[in-house]
C-alpha cells in the first residue's frame, strides 16, 4: 500500500471558519437496513452510526452494498427494512428533495444548461433565495473551490475535475445536514484524483459538515475518512478509524480487502500457533479449531539471507524507502517489506530465513 | 457515413479505396437529389403556369381569395397546434418515466409505438369513427386525438434518442437532492436538456399534421390536403401551387426552428466566451 497521510481526524478538533461555517453536521444513523433486489440482498441488516461532523467512508468491492446503503440514506432507495435516523428523526417517508443532503455523484452530474454559477446556484433557486443573495452565495461557493473565475463556463467547457469541484461547490450551498459523496474522484485521473481528496477533506473539516463518502479505493478512504466501514455482501464487517481497520482488523475479509495479506496454514495450540518454527500469541476472537490460516502484513514480517532456509525471493518491489520482497515456502507465498538499503544485497532466488516480529497475529477459518 | 465506415474495413489497395466512395457519393447524391427535386420542379413549373402552357403568377394570386382555403389552412394549423401539445403532453413524461423508472419496458415502448406504422391510416380512423361517441365525432379535434397516436413512432424515437443522450438518471437525483420537486426539475432539468429531441418531435408532428390526407378525409374535416384534393377538379394549377406553398412552408418552419436552436446555442457560446 502506498503511504498514507492522515490529517486530523477528531471532529472535536477541527478547525472550523466561523464566517464559512454550516450549522453543525447531522446524527446520522442507520438502523438495520435490508435493501432487496429480487433474491438478491444488496443491503442485508446493515448498520452504522456516524457522529456530527464526522467522516465515515463505506469501503468494499463492487456490489457490496455501499452505493445502496448511500443511496437509501439520501432517499433514492426505499429499504424494505430497518431505520434511516437523522438528528434522531426517521426520514423514511421524507422525500429526497426535503432531505437537506447535498450529494456528489460518480458521474459528472453538473446540469449541461446551466453554467457553473448557475449550477451552484440551483440549490438555493429551489429554496426561493432571491437571486442577488444566491449569486453571491453561490459565488462565494466557487471562490471556495478555487473556481471563481470559470462561473460563466459551462460543464463541456470545464475539465473533470473541475466540474466535480463545482459539484462540490454546488452540494455545499445549501449547508446540506450531510453531504454524500458517491464515489466522485473515480472519474479522475490519479494527479487531479490527490488534490481533490485533499481538497474535499480540508472543506468538510472546515465546514464541520457531516460527510458520508463512498469509495472502493482503500488509499482514499483510509487517507480520507475518520472511520472507514468495510462493507461486505450487504452488511458492515468492521468500523473503525484507519489505523485501526489496518492494524487490528476484525475479519479475515477486513484483513485481506484492506492493506496486504498473507495467509498461511497454522495450527492452534490453546492460545499460540507456530509461525516459521517460532510459537505466536493469537489474537482475539480467532476460531479455536478447524483449518485455519495466519494472516500477515508485510510489515508483521521480516527476513535475513539464511543459505540453509527452504524459502527463497521470488519477486522484489521497489517502493521508496521499503521494498516489498514475495517469498515463496513451500506452496506459501509470503509478502514482506524490507527495508531499501537491506533489499538491495538480497538478489532474486536467495535462500531467506522469515519470523513474525508482530506482538500476535490474526488467524481466520481457511477459505 | 456508410460510404465512410466501409472505407476503413476496405482490404483492398489505398488508391482504389480513396476513388470508389467519391464515386459513389456522387452516384448516390445525383440520384437522391433528382428523386426529390424532379417532381418538385414538376410540380413549380405547373404551379407557376396558366392553362395557355405559359409562365403567370395567377396561380399565387388566387390563392387567398378561393373558396374553403383559408377555413382549411385555419383548421389545419389548430389541429397541428393542440396535437402538438397533446403529444407532448403524453409523450414527454411517459418516455422520461419509462427511461428513469421501467427502463426494460423500452423494448416494449418502442413495439408499441411502431404500431401506427403498421396499422394503415384508414383502418384506424374507421375503428374511431366506429368507437367515439357522436360529440366527440363531431369536432375536428376527434383529427388531433388520432393525429397523437399517429405520430407516437416519430415522436417516441425523437425523446427516446433525446434522453439516450444525457445521464437522465443522475441530473433528475442532483436536482432533487437540492431541493427540486419533480416539476421543477422536468422544467429546469431535463426539458432544457432535451431541446433538440423536443424540437424534432415537435418538427415531425407538425408535419405530419399539415400533410396528413386520408383520415382528415374520412373524418370529413377540410384541412389543407384535402382542400388540395377537392380544388384539383376545378383548378389544378392553384392545388398544385398550394401544395408547393405546404411542401416550402413545412421545410421553412423546420429550418426556422433548428436555426433558432442553432443560434441559441451559440448564443450560450458567446456568453461564455468560448
Amino acid at each position: 500500500m502506498s503511504e498514507i497521510t492522515q490529517t486530523p481526524t477528531s471532529p472535536a478538533t477541527m478547525s472550523s471558519s466561523p464566517a464559512n461555517a454550516a450549522p453543525s453536521g447531522a446524527r446520522v444513523v442507520l438502523e438495520n437496513l435490508t435493501r432487496l433486489y429480487g433474491r438478491t440482498r444488496a443491503l442485508d441488516g446493515f448498520s452504522l452510526s456516524i457522529e456530527p461532523g464526522e467522516l465515515v467512508a463505506l469501503l468494499g468491492p463492487s456490489g457490496c452494498g455501499k452505493t445502496t446503503a448511500l443511496r437509501t440514506l439520501a432517499g433514492f432507495e426505499a429499504a424494505d427494512a430497518g431505520r434511516v435516523l437523522v438528528d434522531g428523526v426517521d426520514v423514511a417517508r421524507v422525500s429526497a428533495q426535503k432531505r437537506d443532503m447535498g450529494m456528489v455523484f460518480q458521474s459528472y452530474s453538473l446540469f449541461p444548461n446551466m453554467n457553473a454559477l448557475n449550477n451552484v446556484a440551483f440549490g438555493l433557486r429551489m429554496r426561493g433565495v432571491h437571486a442577488r443573495a444566491r449569486r453571491a452565495k453561490a459565488g462565494e461557493l466557487l471562490e471556495l473551490v478555487g473556481l471563481a473565475d470559470q462561473a460563466t463556463k459551462y460543464p463541456h467547457q470545464m475539465s473533470g475535475g473541475q466540474q466535480q469541484r463545482v459539484a462540490l461547490a454546488r452540494a455545499l450551498a445549501i449547508e446540506p445536514r450531510v453531504l454524500l459523496l458517491d464515489e466522485p474522484l473515480s472519474a479522475l485521473d490519479a494527479k487531479v484524483r490527490l488534490e481533490l481528496r485533499d481538497q474535499i477533506r480540508a472543506l468538510q473539516q472546515r465546514l464541520a459538515i457531516t460527510t458520508v463518502f463512498v469509495t472502493h479505493d482503500q488509499e482514499e478512504a483510509l487517507s480520507m475518512a475518520d472511520r472507514v466501514c468495510v462493507m461486505n455482501a450487504g452488511r458492515g464487517e468492521q468500523t473503525a478509524t484507519p489505523a485501526e481497520l489496518y492494524s487490528r482488523p476484525a475479519t479475515a475479509f477486513v484483513a485481506q480487502f484492506v492493506g496486504v495479506s498473507s495467509r498461511v496454514p497454522v495450527e492452534r495450540v490453546g492460545d499460540e500457533v507456530t509461525l516459521f518454527g517460532a510459537t505466536c500469541r493469537v489474537r482475539e476472537g480467532a476460531p479455536a479449531s478447524g483449518a485455519l490460516d495466519a494472516l500477515l502484513r508485510p510489515e508483521d514480517v521480516a527476513l535475513e539471507a539464511d543459505s540453509a532456509a527452504r524459502s527463497f525471493v521470488t519477486h522484489k518491489s521497489f517502493l521508496g524507502a521499503t521494498t516489498r520482497m514475495t517469498v515463496q515456502l513451500d506452496e506459501v507465498i509470503v509478502r514482506v517489506d524490507v527495508r531499501s538499503d537491506v533489499a538491495a544485497d538480497i538478489e532474486l532466488g536467495d535462500r531467506v530465513a522469515l519470523r513474525v516480529v508482530a506482538r500476535d497475529v490474526l488467524v481466520a477459518s481457511r477459505l | 457515413m456508410m460510404v465512410e465506415g466501409l472505407e476503413d474495413l476496405a482490404i483492398d489497395p489505398p488508391r482504389r479505396r480513396r476513388r470508389r466512395p467519391r464515386l459513389w457519393r456522387f452516384v448516390v447524391l445525383v440520384l437522391a437529389g433528382a428523386y426529390f427535386l424532379i417532381p418538385m420542379y414538376a410540380g413549380l413549373r405547373f404551379a407557376f403556369s396558366d392553362n395557355a402552357g405559359g409562365y403567370s403568377l395567377y396561380a399565387l394570386k388566387a390563392i387567398p381569395s378561393q373558396v374553403g382555403f383559408t377555413d382549411a389552412f385555419v383548421l389545419s394549423l389548430k389541429l397541428a397546434a393542440v396535437t402538438l401539445v397533446l403529444t407532448l403532453v403524453l409523450m414527454v413524461p411517459t418516455t422520461i418515466y419509462v427511461h428513469l423508472r421501467l427502463p426494460r419496458m423500452r423494448r416494449v415502448m418502442e413495439f408499441i409505438t411502431i404500431l401506427p406504422i403498421v396499422i394503415p391510416p384508414i383502418v384506424l380512423i374507421l375503428g374511431v369513427l366506429r368507437a367515439a361517441p357522436l360529440w366527440l365525432k363531431a369536432s375536428p379535434y376527434l383529427l388531433s386525438l388520432v393525429y397523437v397516436i399517429l405520430s407516437m413512432p416519430f415522436v417516441y424515437r425523437s425523446l427516446d434518442s433525446g434522453l439516450a443522450a444525457i445521464d437522465l438518471k443522475t441530473l433528475v437525483e442532483a436536482s432533487r437532492s437540492l431541493g427540486g420537486n419533480w416539476v421543477k426539475t422536468l422544467w429546469r432539468v431535463v426539458l432544457p436538456n432535451l431541446r433538440a429531441g423536443l424540437l424534432s418531435a415537435a418538427v415531425l408532428t407538425i408535419a405530419l399534421v399539415l400533410g396528413e390526407f386520408t383520415m382528415a378525409s374520412l373524418d370529413l374535416w377540410t384541412t389543407v390536403p384535402v382542400w388540395i384534393y377537392q380544388f384539383q377538379q376545378t383548378d389544378g394549377h392553384i392545388a398544385t401551387m398550394v401544395s408547393m406553398l405546404s411542401l416550402i412552408g413545412t421545410w421553412l418552419l423546420i429550418t426556422v426552428i433548428v436555426s433558432l436552436d442553432r443560434s441559441e446555442s451559440r448564443r450560450a457560446r458567446r456568453r461564455t466566451g468560448a
